[in-house]
C-alpha cells in the first residue's frame, strides 16, 4: 500500500472546473477571506434556505453522498446539535484537512449557517489533532464564531461515522451506536466539512450559481485525493460528474495505470478511465501496472478488519475470516474455492452491523473479484503480475 | 405473511447466547460464530420480519435474552 505518499506535499488546485473552495488562497485568514467572497449574513437566511438547499442538489461530501437538504430539513424543529465533521478517517483522503487548513473560515461559514438556519443549540467543529491549532487560530480570528466548539476527532477508521461521532459528543468512545439507540441521543445533525463549506457558497450565491459547475446529477464542484502510484498525493477541485481518467491526466499521471480504488477503502476498483470519480468521499487510489489488485485489496482488508469497533459479533469474527481468505488469495493459495468462500462470508456479514463498516469492507472485496478476475486465475493457478515487475 | 412488524437485532449488545435462535427456530438460525442469522437471506438481516402468529415468541426472546439485545420496531421497508 502507497501510505507513504500520503505524507508527501498536498496542494490545494483547481481543475477541471471553477476555483471555488480555495479562492481565498492558501492558509486564507478572515480578512481575505471576506475579501475574496464578500460578507455572509447569516440570520437573514431563514428556514427557506433548506428549498435553496433542495434546488442547489448538493449531496454529501463525506462518502454517502445523501442529499443535504434532506438532513437538515429531518432537524427543521428540534434544534440539533450541528456538527462539521472533519475526523476523514480514510487513510486515502486528506481533502478534509487540506480544506480545513486552506480555507477554514469557509466551513465555519457552513456551520453558521446550519446553526442559524436550524436554530442550533450547539456547533462543533470536530477534526484531527493536526487540524485542531489553526482552527482555534480560525475561530479567533473571526468576531462570530464565539459558539462554535472544537472537538478533537480520534486517529481511527471509525471516528468520523455519524453515530461515533454523537457517541462521542455524549462522552463516549469513538465507536458506532445501534440505530435504535443512536436515534435516542440528543438530535444531531453531522455534516462533512466540504458539504458546509458548500452550503456556504450556496448561502452567498444562491442554488443557480452552485448547479453552473458539474453536471445534472452531480452539481457543484468537488474535493478530490489523488494518491497510491502518484509522483506525489495530491487534492484537486473538480466539477461533478468528472471521469477518473480527467482528473487522473490533470493530476500528471499518464500511462502506467492498472487499476483506480475510486472512494477508498469502502470503494471499488475500477478499470475503465471514463468512470466517475463518485461515489464515495472523492478517494483515487491508483494502482501503477505491474502491481497487483489482489495483494492490494489483501492489505487493505486487513486493515479493515483490525480497524473493526469490535462491538458487532458478524464484523468482529466475519471480517478477520475475510480478510484471512483474501489473504489466502493473495498468497495463491491454489483452493479453487476460494473465490465462492469470499462471496459466502461476504454474504454472511453484510447489513449485519450498527454500521456500514462490514458492507463497505465486503463491497470492496467483491470489486476486487469483479476487476481482478484474470488476476484470480492467475492466483490459483500460482502465478502473479509482481512477479514480472 | 409479514405483519409489518420486524425483530430488530442490536449487534453492539448481541452476545451470540442463541436464546432467541430457539425461541424462533423459523425466523432464526446461527451463523458459525453463533450470531442470530434470519433464515430469510432475502430479508433484512437486522430488522428480521415477523409473523402475526410470531410475535409471542419474540416478545419472550425480547424478555429473556441476556444481552437486551432484541426489540420490535416496525418494517421501514
Amino acid at each position: 500500500m502507497s501510505q507513504a505518499t500520503m505524507t508527501s506535499a498536498v496542494h490545494p488546485g483547481s481543475v477541471l472546473g471553477p476555483n471555488r473552495l480555495f479562492a481565498a488562497g492558501q492558509h486564507a485568514g478572515h480578512a481575505g477571506h471576506v475579501a475574496a467572497y464578500g460578507p455572509l449574513r447569516v440570520d437573514a437566511l431563514g428556514t427557506v434556505f433548506i428549498e435553496r438547499l433542495q434546488e442547489s442538489g448538493l449531496a454529501g461530501r463525506g462518502g454517502a453522498g445523501f442529499a443535504t437538504w434532506r438532513k437538515f430539513a429531518a432537524h427543521g424543529r428540534d434544534r440539533p446539535v450541528v456538527v462539521a465533521n472533519g475526523a476523514e478517517g480514510e487513510p486515502l483522503s486528506c481533502k478534509d484537512a487540506t480544506l480545513l487548513a486552506h480555507a477554514p473560515h469557509l466551513v465555519i461559514d457552513g456551520l453558521l449557517v446550519a446553526g442559524a438556519v436550524l436554530s442550533a443549540k450547539r456547533l462543533v467543529l470536530y477534526a484531527g489533532a493536526g487540524s485542531l491549532p489553526a482552527l482555534a487560530s480560525a475561530l479567533a480570528d473571526r468576531p462570530d464564531a464565539g459558539a462554535v466548539r472544537l472537538v478533537e476527532a480520534p486517529d481511527t477508521f471509525l471516528a468520523g461515522e455519524t453515530s461515533a461521532v454523537a457517541n462521542v459528543l455524549a462522552g463516549g468512545p469513538p465507536i458506532p451506536l445501534d440505530r435504535v439507540t443512536a436515534s435516542r441521543t440528543r438530535p444531531t445533525l453531522v455534516q462533512n466539512v466540504e458539504t458546509l463549506a458548500q452550503v456556504a457558497l450556496i448561502a452567498r450565491y444562491g442554488p443557480a450559481w452552485f448547479r453552473s459547475a458539474g453536471t445534472a446529477s452531480d452539481p457543484g464542484t468537488r474535493l478530490v485525493t489523488v494518491s497510491g502510484d502518484v509522483p506525489s498525493s495530491q487534492v484537486l477541485e473538480v466539477a461533478g460528474g468528472a471521469a477518473v481518467g480527467d482528473v487522473l491526466h490533470v493530476a500528471g499521471v499518464g500511462s502506467g495505470v492498472s487499476a483506480v480504488l475510486v472512494g477508498g477503502y469502502h470503494g471499488q476498483w475500477v478499470r475503465s478511465a471514463s468512470a466517475p470519480v463518485t461515489p464515495g468521499a472523492g478517494v483515487l487510489m491508483v494502482l501503477g501496472s505491474g502491481r497487483c489488485g489482489l495483494v492490494a485489496t489483501a492489505q487493505i482488508t486487513a486493515y479493515l478488519a483490525a480497524q473493526s469497533a469490535r462491538q458487532c459479533g458478524p464484523c468482529r469474527f466475519g471480517l478477520p475470516a475475510l480478510a484471512d481468505a483474501m489473504g489466502r488469495l493473495a498468497d495463491r493459495d491454489p483452493d479453487p474455492g476460494l473465490p465462492a468462500e469470499l462471496a459466502s462470508l461476504g454474504a454472511l456479514v453484510s447489513g449485519r452491523g450498527a454500521c456500514h463498516h462490514p458492507d463497505g469492507t465486503v463491497r470492496l472485496v467483491a470489486s476486487a473479484l469483479d476487476a481482478f478476475g484474470a488476476e484470480t486465475l492467475r492466483h490459483l493457478a500460482g502465478t502473479c503480475v509482481e512477479d514480472e515487475s | 405473511m409479514s405483519s409489518g412488524t420486524v425483530l430488530h437485532i442490536d449487534w453492539t449488545r448481541c452476545d451470540g447466547r442463541g436464546l432467541c435462535t430457539e425461541l424462533l427456530p423459523h425466523r432464526l438460525g446461527r451463523d458459525p460464530w453463533g450470531y442470530p442469522l434470519a433464515l430469510d437471506a432475502d430479508s433484512d438481516p437486522t430488522n428480521v420480519p415477523l409473523a402475526a402468529a410470531d410475535l409471542d415468541a419474540a416478545r419472550d426472546a425480547i424478555r429473556l435474552c441476556p444481552m437486551l439485545a432484541l426489540r420490535l420496531a416496525h418494517s421501514t421497508r
